[in-house]
């Protein structure tokens, strides 16, 4: 029987990255030249089979533009499985906020969190500024996994969530939250709120004192 | 910052961001602000550093409390009654999603220096030392009058009339001993003194129907907490609101609210930018509370004080049978007070602090000028105290609606165990901003794709 498991994933970055587009990309396969800055966002999912019928499911969480005056939640990325930080290869500086967000995501994340740093805009290679090098060489420094990606041609994008599916420990029961969804094996230990509003409304009258 | 919003509000505690999420869901701009760099205001959970940086001048937590990221520490103790008020918004606006529950393991009473649970099952009930045989036989009678009552057969009322009668001739006609008085009245409608006994039974009758039916939820006891502290409770409706086009900016200091010459709100002051807006909403902190009036116009009042003690324990609170949470209320009466005590604890399994702590809150109601000796026996009740920290808080309330000037107050976290009150004061300010128009809860577009 194949085995099905349920992540958690973050996105962060700077503003303008490519953030939603990757998503939009990895989720819809479309890509969207003049996509506004992120407000109103969905509430997306995506499922990866892997080659051994292993499915995995991001739950994917984009920021709806908190970060943008520094007041991102910490629930945000609190019981994230894995994070995929986003800078663009045109813009330096969106390569020192995404070491900023990977420090932050060191200190205050699920130590077992799987970090991948992506360099998105690969088709505008024309204008980089951040070479393959000195990302990579970072990457493998802070022990994260790292990607090049093109949201507007889709080059890369499967790619960097499929690495992140296998890496995910996939044996481990996964941590806290992730663990208690539906569909992911050891079952929920939580409670339902949503269950329980519609169907607990009948029971006041049976008290089980 | 120069756009101009329909409303600015002022500090992220779970009221405003409630109120701020269903603003933003129901069309309005929003702008949230905070002058805190943490998420919460007073309703906050705060990790060792902060906790450290507010109650011991910035000294640095010690080693053996373990990592500072394990912590969530409330400095308000609530727990969410399963079916009530907080709950119903939660799972209208679909911010359940971004947040986990847990049960509280048990619900515990004080009587006689000693403290019993509150039966959860019949044989429970059946086994409870709360009450003698005969006692017991009158209590099942009394509880089986409420849960048959049905206001339209006057066969089930038994000659009482819940509307004018009181819960004392209730309490009366089915022969209720003073012991059960306080253990129905204290421990399951959750009252904090004994002045209800003097009005109609009718807010009595529905609280321990509340009661009894939240229990019957899920089982162990009638409350649920989010896993990560209180401190997400907030956190997830400022998401609904940023989703909904909300924008954030915490860590800003807010200097002045801005008014024309008539008194009418025109914007907040932060440094020297001044952010316009129609209506502003915003802790009672904001205005005025807690400093000296200098000529001003006085916003807040003071109607009272809680104290609360933040336990660290090594151990659970003797006497719970080892539960990893718990609420124990002492009775007013059986300390010889006007208000009840209140004791919550928690511990690693809601993911709040490090393994094998756990944490306790005793609050009160402040009645003297030493209000750390009021709340000594609920701290006799905890065994040794690892860690404590005090803090004596006003309560403040809002001197008028805001309707004339269009500034919107919200008031501070009172000192009863649950979130009922903040969800009436969510409906209350609601209702001064629209003019009258009560909230109602509309079920939010559902967007899962994919
Ligand atoms: C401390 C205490 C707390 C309670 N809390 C609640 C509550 O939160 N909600 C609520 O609805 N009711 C509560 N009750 C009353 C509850 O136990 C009622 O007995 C029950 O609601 C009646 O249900 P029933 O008609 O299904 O039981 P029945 O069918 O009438 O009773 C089943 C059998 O159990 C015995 N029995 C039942 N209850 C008791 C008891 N309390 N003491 C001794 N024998 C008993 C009966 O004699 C009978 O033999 C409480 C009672 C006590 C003493
Ligand atoms: N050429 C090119 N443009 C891209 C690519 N990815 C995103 N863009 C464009 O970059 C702009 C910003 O993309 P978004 O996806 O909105 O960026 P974001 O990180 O979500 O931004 P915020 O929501 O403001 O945080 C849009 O105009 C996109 O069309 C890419 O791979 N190549
Ligand atoms: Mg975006």
């Amino acid at each position: 029987m194949s085995k099905q498991f349920q992540f958690k994933l973050v996105l962060l970055g700077e503003s303008a990255v490519g953030k939603s587009s990757l998503v939009l990309r990895f989720v819809k396969d479309q890509f969207d030249d003049y996509r506004e800055s992120t407000i109103g966002a969905a509430f997306l999912t995506q499922t990866v089979t892997l080659e051994d019928q292993t499915t995995v499911k991001f739950e994917i969480w984009d920021t709806a533009g908190q970060e943008r005056y520094k007041s991102l939640a910490p629930m945000y990325y609190r019981n994230a499985n894995c994070a995929v930080v986003v800078y663009d290869i045109t813009q330096s500086t969106s390569l020192e906020k995404a070491k900023s967000w990977i420090r932050e995501l060191q200190r205050q994340a699920d130590p077992n969190i799987v970090i991948a740093l992506c360099g998105n805009k690969l088709d505008l290679s024309a204008r980089r500024q951040v070479s393959q090098e000195e990302a990579k060489k970072y990457a493998e420094e802070e022990g994260l996994m790292w990607g090049e990606t093109s949201a507007k041609t889709g080059e890369g994008v499967s790619d960097i969530f499929t690495s992140i599916a296998k890496k995910l420990p996939l044996t481990a029961p996964p941590s806290a939250r992730g663990g208690t969804r539906p569909g992911v094996p050891g079952g929920r230990t939580g409670v339902d709120l949503n269950k329980q509003a519609n169907a607990g409304q009948g029971q006041g009258d049976q008290c089980n004192c | 910052m120069d756009e101009e919003y329909d409303v600015i509000v002022l500090g992220t505690g779970l009221t405003e961001c409630i109120l701020s999420g269903l603003l933003s869901v129901e069309g309005k701009k929003v702008l949230h602000m905070d002058r805190n760099d943490y998420y919460g205001g007073d309703s906050a959970s705060l990790n060792l550093t902060q906790l450290y940086r507010k109650f011991r001048d910035g000294a640095s937590p010690p080693q053996d409390l373990g990592r500072d990221r394990d912590y969530a520490v409330d400095l308000i103790p609530k727990f969410i009654i399963a079916s009530g008020e907080l709950t119903r918004i939660l799972v209208h606006t679909d911010v359940t999603r971004y947040l986990e529950f847990k049960q509280i393991a048990g619900s515990f009473v004080y009587r006689d220096g000693k403290i019993s649970k509150v039966p959860s099952t019949e044989m429970e009930a059946v086994k409870s030392p709360l009450m003698g045989l005969f006692e017991k036989r009158r209590a099942k009678k009394f509880f089986e009058f409420l849960q048959t009552w049905k206001d339209e057969d006057p066969a089930t009322h038994q000659g009482i009339d819940l509307d004018k009668d009181t819960m004392s001739t209730v309490y009366e006609k089915f022969g209720l001993e003073p012991g059960t008085q306080d253990f129905i009245g204290h421990a399951m409608a959750l009252y904090l003194d004994d002045d209800y006994k003097k009005k109609p039974a009718r807010p009595t009758y529905e609280r321990i129907v509340l009661y009894t039916s939240s229990m019957a939820r899920y089982g162990k006891s009638p409350y649920i907490y989010p896993l990560y502290g209180l401190g997400e409770l907030p956190q997830a409706f400022a998401r609904l609101s940023a989703i909904y086009g909300g924008t954030y900016m915490l860590d800003k200091p807010i200097d002045e609210i801005v008014t024309d010459a008539d008194g009418k709100f025109v914007g907040v002051r932060s440094g020297n930018e001044t952010v316009k807006a129609k209506q502003v909403v915003g802790d009672p902190s904001y205005f005025g509370a807690g400093k000296a009036q200098e000529g001003g116009k006085v916003r807040v009042i003071e109607e009272g004080k809680v104290v609360r003690a933040i336990c660290f324990l090594k151990h659970p609170i003797p006497g719970t049978d080892d539960a990893d949470s718990a609420q124990i209320i002492i009775p007013q009466n059986q300390v010889g007070r006007r208000n009840d005590i209140y004791v919550a604890l928690v511990s690693s399994t809601h993911n709040v602090c490090a393994k094998d702590v756990y944490v306790a809150i005793v609050s009160t109601v402040v009645e003297t000028d030493r209000p750390e000796q009021e709340i000594q026996p609920g701290l006799a009740l905890l065994g040794p105290i690892h860690e404590k920290f005090v803090s004596v808080s006003s309560l403040y309330t809002p001197t008028s609606t805001g309707e004339t000037d269009n500034i919107f107050i919200t008031r501070s976290y009172d000192a009863t165990s649950h979130f009922e009150t903040v969800v009436d004061d969510v409906h209350d300010v609601w209702k001064r901003i629209f003019g009258g128009k009560e909230l109602v809860l509309k079920k939010r577009d559902v967007q899962v794709e994919a």
